[in-house]
This record gives C-alpha cells, structure tokens and sequence, in this order.
C-alpha cells in the first residue's frame, strides 16, 4: 500500500473510521493507566490536539467511568524553527485540573512526524512541573523521525513520502472529521 | 585685463554687448570691438544682473572654521553670484567691537572673491542686556552699517529702543531675529501646528515673530530710525511690514530662499536638515512670502546661509544645530519660486538680490544700474540653464543642504567683481586653498 | 510585523490584535512557577534610556529576560550632549556591541525613528519625548480588551495634559485602529495645536463628557499625569515649556480636571479608570477612583510585561524568516 498511487486530496479515513480509532485509544489509555488508579492527565498540543484530548476523555469516562482531566500545551515557544520559519499566533496552555506534578501526562496531538513538536512539548511540560511519567498519544504517525521519539499510543500508522503531508480535520476545529493525504510538502 | 561680454541680455532686456575694464563698466553697444588683450565670452542667451547682495551670511569664522571659513564661504558665495556677503556676528569670539569687524573685513578682503561686510552685534556678547560698541565698529576700517543680534532677539523693548536711536548718526540699520523669547523659547523647533502637535515638537509660533515685527516698526516710528526685519517667516508679518510701510515707517525685510520654498510639512521625518530658525512654514505663509517679496512689501531675498559640520545636525530634531546653506542655491531657488511662476522678472531679480539690499546696507559700488562708468560687480546668469545640487562640490565646508540631488531652473555661469571674474564657466576662477 | 516599532501609527488593527493576542498568552506565564520561556535565547536587548524610567525601562528588562533573551541596561541620559557626541556616535557605539535589538528612550521627539535610521537592527520606541510611545498604547488597549472586549464604536476618553503626552498621541492613533472613539479633555492650554485635525474629539468639559451629554456614552476613562511644573508660576522658560505657565493651580486643576469620587459616580458601571502613572493623588487623580474596583492601574503594570514580550517576540523571534523566504523562493 506504501507505493498505491493517491489522488490529489485522497480522503484516507473518514468520519467512522475516526471514531472508531479514537475510542480504541481510548481502550488502550485505560488500560495503561489503571496500573496508576487513573492518576493522570491529557495534554492536548493546540491545534487539534485540544479537541482530541477532549474526546479521549470524554470516552474514557463512557467506557472506565473515570474523570481524567484534560489541558492543553502550546509548544510555539519551544520550537527550534521559529527563527527560521518565522513567529506565530500562540496557542492557549491550561493546567489541568490539579496540576501535572506527580501524574502520568498523556501529550496529545493529531499527527506524529519528525518528532520536533513533541520534542518542544517536553521542553514546555518541564517548565509547568513534574509529571511521574510523560505518554504520547497521536491519531496518526506518519513515520520520519528526526529525533528518538515514540508514541504510546498510535490510532493509525500512515506510511507516507517525506514530499506529502497529511491533514487531519476534526469537527471542532474544520467542520467535519477526517485524514487526508496530498501530494506537496506541509504548508 | 578685460572681459567682453558678447550678446548679453542686461536684467532680461534686448541682447547688447558689455565690456568690462578698469573695473567698470567701460562701453554698451551693439558688435563692440574687443580690446587686444580681452577675454571674450559669448553670452547670447545669459542675462546679466548686477552681482548679488546678500544681507544675511554665517561665515563661521573666528570659531567654527570647521564648519566654514571666511574664504570657503566667500567662494560659495561667487559660485552664487554674489559679489558681497554680510557676515553675522555670531561667530566666536562675537563681532561686538571694532577690532573683530576688521579682522572679519580683512579676512574677507584676503580672501578677495566677494566684499565680505562684517555685520556687528547690537548688544554686547549678544545678551540683549547692554549696548554694544555700535559706534566704534560704524567708525572702524570695516565700517559697519548693519547691527544685528541674529540667532537672538532683540527682545528688551527699552534696550531696542536704544539700540534704534543710537545707530542714526552712523546712517546704519537695525536687522532684527524678530523671535519673542517667552512665545517661542529655546527649545522651540517647528511651526507651531497641526505638524508640530502631531510629531509633538515644541512649537514656534507665527505670532511670536509678528508680534516683535509690530512692536518694532512702532519703535521704529518713534525713533525715527531704521529697522530691517530678518528672514520674515509669516503671512502676519508681511501685513505688518506692508502697513508700516505704507505709514511711511523706514522699514525693511528680507525673506529667505527656504522659506519661499519649502514647507513645515517636510518635518514629518524628523530630518535635522529642515530645522531652520524661524522655522519652515505652511503653504500658506510660503504663499504671503512670495507675493509680498513680488509686490516689493519684502525687499530683499538674504540667504541666512547657515553652515553646520555634519555632527552638529546627527542629533534628534530638538538637539540639532538650527540652519542650512544657501549661498550656492538661491538663485535657483529664487528662479524657480519667482520667476518661472511670473511673479518677479530679471529685472525685479535684480532689486531684490541686488539693488536693494545694497541699498540697506549701505554697500557702495553694488547693486547699482548696469550703465557705463559703474563699477563691474556683475553676474551672468543662464536663466534657461539648469544647476543640479552635488553636495560632494560644494564651495562650503558643510553639506547642510536639504537640495541635495535636487535641479533647479537657473544656473550661475559667472560673477565678476570689480570687473574681475571670479567665477566663469560656473567655476571659481582661482582656487581657494581650503 | 514592520522592522521596527516606532509610532502606535505603524501598527495595522490585525497587528495590533495578534500582538495584543499573543500578550494574552504571555499574560498567562506570570502566573506560573517558572516564568521564563525560550523564543530569544541568545538574543542581546538593549534598553538604551536617554531619559531617566524606572517603570518602562524594568518592564521591557522582564519581558527581554522572560523570553530568554540577554537585556543589558545602557544609560546613556546626558551623555551625547553634554560630551560633545553625536546621538549618532553614540547609537553606533551601542549598536557596535552586538546588539539584536534596540528599546530606546529619548526625551526628544522623533530620536527614537533618527535612530532606526542609523542602525541595522529592529528599534522599539520606549517614549520619545512628547511623541509617542507605542507600548504603552498596547498596554493600554490590552487592559481596556481585558475589560471591555473587542473596542469597536467604544467611547474612550482621554484627560489631562495632552500637549505634553507621548501617551496621548500613541493612544489616539492605536485605539481608532481598533475601532474605538477617542475624546481627548483639556483646558485649551493643555491641548496641542492643531489637534482639531486628529482623528478624536475634544472637549475643555469634563463632566459634560463623562456624563455623555458631550459626545455619547463613555466606556472607560483614562486620566493622564499632570508635570507639577505646569502649574502655577512653574519653571519660568522651562526650556522646553515656551510660556511656562498652563493652569494657575494644582487645586484649580483638580477641580476642572480631577477623577473626583463625584465624578467617578457618572461613569457608567462598565467604565474601567486607566492612568499610565505615576498618579499623583488628589491631583488628576483621587484615591477613592485610583484604588475603586475599576481602576486597572496594576493590571496595566501587569499587561505592560505581556504586551512587551509579545512585541519582542513578534519581532525578534523570527527574524532570519523572511530571509529563508526570499532564500528559497
């Protein structure tokens, strides 16, 4: 499948698909950290790891029953590209419910690609206290790393040329739900 | 030696040929034979106007000899057209006795290319407190005739009253920095209006200049003496002057090339080039300026030729050194606002660069008709010609020209003082060691 | 952004609002244990002050160090002048250190843009003279958002000593890019000339304006610093004061021009009080409105720190960009 020929614009998964795959993290992320009676917190990373973040918690609540607070963290600061690719708007960073120090903190984004943000986003949760544990959660890694770092938890391994970028599209942020691929490297 | 003019228009007037020997004017007519030993310059197309006057010039010299000296500014000077400079007493030490007026004349007489009339100061150091020696420097070798505080008013209305009355046995005139101190005080940098509230520069009101301007023909009146108004600047003196005039007050007035030209709006940038005291104006007043020197109301165009080295303009606005040159470009800038807009002819070029202002200052020998038997204090000028500014060749030491770069529609081609060129082919014809 | 930040005047609304927006954020670390983020690591700010400011100068030095840049302190009051040095030997001599950017005080108008002119690196207007003063603006318009949301057709009145108000002119030329009405209150001394071509009105009648009958509803009131040495017999010949003399007493002045408490009960519910400070109590100012639940003079303080890493972060932060852009197009 690596080597299928895309359309411009090919939607990848659609709206099912995403539900699907958010409420199988959702599984995953209860079973990890009901070792740790559930003492944790997700961390969406602006834009659409916010609303992300907010839908894992809203289904682990449907599925364990359990609160599990949700924040966000803006990683524009911390970025190593600003000087080069120019300032932009900030995203907003919200504590948690009860703060991060002492709990498992589930970063969370929508897509998984060099490994550059997640990077910056260690950089800021250090800056914001002392989780016992750093997870990450995306809805899609897309391979290409540039630095040594994995995810937890991964709603669909995408395959892609370092010439496509990938898209993720969620009602809250775009209207509708959905994962694209096009030809043409990220905006 | 002698010159001979060929084709040459007299103040704009039918195209005669002029020879120039002995330092005068020695015969007009039609195809005059040239003397052996003549230097013939075809001159069809030029006008020529007796040699300019100019009743207000900052030579620098004794004290700022960095920014200008007696002989740089004497050069600027004849590349001008001018064939006498009135040099203001503000230098360092201040022209206030007789020994420092005939150390500038002689300067100026050393220096050879225009008659450098020293002005001297009205009160002593230019304090406004105590009279200076006017008597002393009127009866001197540079025989003053002008006494000026330039830079500073004469503000104490007793002390001008004085000052009036005590210069009539030597025939000498007032020339008053017509500035009310407490209206527009040191710091006070721009035309006090909408441009001066917007940048939020402290403002010099017109009416700080009117004021005195008012006061002044009534001391005059009451004196029975002569005032002369500096580089008037606004609309209201203008109808002052003219009222006073027509009351039959001995008053006179000079207006300079930057005020018939340039407007307060160029102060938006905050360019220490344009910070000139009284400072720009509106459109308005530059309006009121060219119509009053074209109706006569202003007698004289005086360049308050103001040299400054380039450190005393890097400053804020507010900091800078007031003033900028204009011996080299008032012509052209007299051309371009007055003539080529019809409001003066050659002939009215003449009155009001030349005739006149010799007349007010009392210079023999300028200024006078150009008919046999005168002396030959004359320039040439190219009415048609065009004088691009290069800072880079300029006579002066300074470079503080806001022209730079800029065109204008008249160029001098030669002055000659007492039948002496000084300047031809719009060049000075001996150089002048720096 | 634009290369420099000179004039409130240079600021777009859509500028103005992504820094006002980003201020928001940077807003939000002040309240954090760790209050330091990394955008200029590296970096060298100069707070280059001709003009003695305890306030700004602190302000601009927490926000430069906040974001990780180095902030040196270089007073250089007196300095050009009184040596016999050009503001331009000294400027280049600052600028020779190494310097990436530039926050300059001058207590004469229009320095601060002569300065862009002669060096290579991005200058922000700290107050120059009686011109401008641009952050303080965004300070301004930050807590009146705080307060009031989006300005649009908000009436905000001005009081106090105009002429003289670097404060006044920047906040008239940023709050209409917002959106908002100014209304500037004087007495005619107190008024620049030519102010009736502004884009503002004015009035000599404070309570006619703060109870709306002079020109509508008022949204916030924002009372200026009054120099001592205006009133009275002042400093005669002050050398930049031509005249010396603008009111004839301080009590005068209170009583034309002061918050008084009485005149804190016209304003309307919704009305913050803004003053640049420092207050002088009892004069523009009473205590009753200077420490009244709508007065945001500390939260101006507050805001000056934010809006000032914002605007250093906006344009410093990226600023090898546009070159990378050019580089690759």
């Amino acid at each position: 499948m690596n080597g299928r020929a895309r359309t411009p614009a090919e939607t990848t998964l659609g709206a099912p698909d995403v539900a699907r795959i958010v409420d199988r993290m959702a599984h995953q992320i209860i079973e990890s950290i009901a070792k740790f009676g559930f003492d944790a917190a997700l961390l969406g990373i602006p834009t659409r790891g916010v609303p992300l973040a907010h839908r894992l918690s809203d289904r682990i609540k449907v599925f364990a029953d359990v609160a599990v607070p949700v924040g966000s963290v803006d990683v524009t600061l911390y970025r190593d590209d600003l000087r080069l690719r120019g300032v932009r708007p900030l995203g907003e960073t919200v504590e948690p419910e009860g703060g991060i120090t002492g709990k498992t903190v589930i970063l969370v984004d929508d897509v998984l690609f060099s490994g550059r943000t997640i990077r910056a986003a260690l950089d800021a949760l250090a800056d914001l206290g002392r989780p016992r544990a750093v997870q990450l959660a995306v809805l899609v890694d897309r391979g290409h790393r540039e630095l040594p770092i994995r995810a937890d938890y991964v709603g669909k391994n995408l395959p892609t040329s370092p010439r496509e970028s990938v898209r993720v599209s969620l009602a809250e942020t775009d209207g509708a739900d959905a994962v694209s691929v096009t030809e043409g490297a990220d905006a | 030696m002698s010159v001979l003019l060929r084709g040459v228009a007299p103040l704009g007037g039918p195209a005669v040929d002029v020879l120039l020997e002995g330092g005068v004017i020695a015969e007009i007519g039609a195809s005059l034979a040239a003397p052996a030993d003549a230097e013939v310059i075809d001159a069809a197309g030029l006008v020529l106007l007796p040699g300019f006057v100019d009743l207000h010039t900052h030579l620098r010299e004794p004290g700022r000899e960095d920014a200008e000296t007696i002989a740089t500014g004497s050069a600027a000077a004849a590349l001008g057209g001018f064939t006498a400079v009135h040099a203001m007493a503000n230098t360092d030490p201040i022209a206030d006795t007789a020994e420092m007026v005939e150390q500038v004349y002689r300067l100026g007489q050393l220096a050879g290319l225009v008659d450098v009339r020293p002005v001297g100061a009205v009160s002593r150091g230019l304090a406004g407190e105590r009279l200076a020696e006017i008597g002393n420097m009127a009866r001197s070798a540079a025989a003053v005739r002008v006494f000026s505080d330039d830079g500073h008013c004469v503000h104490d209305a007793l002390l001008m009253r004085r000052a009036l009355e005590y210069l009539k046995p030597f025939d000498a005139v007032l020339a008053q920095h017509a500035q009310d101190p407490r209206l527009a005080g040191e710091g006070s940098c721009a035309h006090e209006g909408e441009v001066s509230g917007r940048l939020g520069l402290p403002g010099w009101p017109a009416v700080a200049e009117e004021s005195i301007v008012a006061r002044d023909v009534m001391l005059t009146e009451h004196t029975g003496s002569r005032l002369h108004v500096c580089h008037v600047s606004t609309a209201g003196s203008v109808e002052v002057i003219r009222w006073a005039k027509a009351r039959g007050i001995a008053v006179s007035a000079e207006v300079t090339p930057h005020h018939l030209l340039l407007t307060c709006d160029l102060l938006a940038g905050y360019d220490p080039i344009y910070k000139v005291n009284p400072p720009l104006r509106p459109a308005e007043d530059v309006a009121a300026l060219q119509a009053g020197l074209a109706d006569g109301t202003i007698d004289a165009v005086a360049t308050d030729h103001a040299p400054h080295a380039a450190h005393d303009k890097d400053h804020a606005f507010g900091d800078a050194a007031f003033g900028m040159l204009g011996l080299q470009t008032a012509i052209g800038v007299v051309a371009e606002t007055m003539v080529a807009t019809g409001l003066l002819d050659w002939a009215g070029v003449a009155d009001r660069m030349s005739v006149r202002p010799a007349a007010i200052g009392r210079v023999g020998g300028h200024g006078r008709p150009i008919e046999v038997g005168e002396p030959a204090n004359l320039t040439l000028v190219d009415p048609a010609g065009s004088y691009l500014v290069d800072v880079d060749t300029l006579a002066s030491r300074s470079r503080n020209t806001p022209f730079a770069g800029r065109t204008f529609p008249a160029a001098v081609v030669a002055t000659f003082l007492r039948g002496r060129p000084t300047v031809l082919d719009a060049a000075l014809v001996e150089v002048v060691p720096a | 952004m634009s290369r420099h930040l000179l004039s409130a005047g240079d600021l777009s609304s859509d500028e103005a609002i992504a820094i006002l927006d980003a201020a928001k954020q940077m807003h939000a670390i002040q309240t954090r244990e760790v209050k330091k983020l990394p955008p200029l690591r590296g970096r060298t700010i100069v707070n280059l002050f001709f003009e003695d400011s305890t306030r700004t100068r602190s302000s601009f030095e927490i926000a430069g160090k906040w974001l990780s840049a180095d902030v040196i302190n270089v007073s250089a009051k007196g300095s050009s002048m009184s040596k016999g040095e050009s503001l331009r030997d000294t400027v280049l001599t600052v600028a020779a250190l190494g310097v990436d950017a530039l926050v300059v005080r001058h207590n004469a108008s229009g320095a601060v843009q002569r300065i862009a002119g002669w060096v290579s690196c991005p200058v922000i207007n700290a107050g120059d003279g009686t011109h401008e003063h641009p952050t303080q603006a965004l300070l301004d318009a930050y807590s009146l958002r705080e307060r009031l949301g989006d300005l649009t057709d908000r009436h905000v009145v001005i009081v106090g000593d105009i002429t003289h108000s670097r404060v006044a002119r920047s906040n008239v030329l940023l709050l209409t890019t917002l959106g908002a009405r100014v209304t500037l209150v004087a007495p005619p001394t107190l008024l620049p000339a030519g102010v009736g071509a502004w884009e503002c009105a004015t009035s000599w009648d404070l309570d006619a304006v703060l109870t709306g009958k002079a020109a509508g509803d008022v949204d916030a009131v924002m009372m200026l610093r009054v120099q001592r040495e205006r009133m009275g017999g002042g400093l005669p010949g002050g050398a930049r004061d031509p005249g010396g003399v603008f009111v004839p007493t301080e009590r005068e002045y209170a009583i034309g021009y002061g918050l008084s408490p009485a005149r804190l009960d016209l304003l309307a519910e919704h009305a913050p009080i803004l003053h640049p400070g420092p207050m002088n109590r009892g004069l523009e100012i009473s205590s009753v409105a200077a420490d009244s639940a709508r007065s945001m003079v500390l939260d101006q303080v507050q805001a000056g720190v934010a809006v000032r890493m914002a605007v250093l972060y906006r344009m410093l932060a990226g600023v090898d960009a546009p070159a990378l852009a050019e580089a690759s197009a």
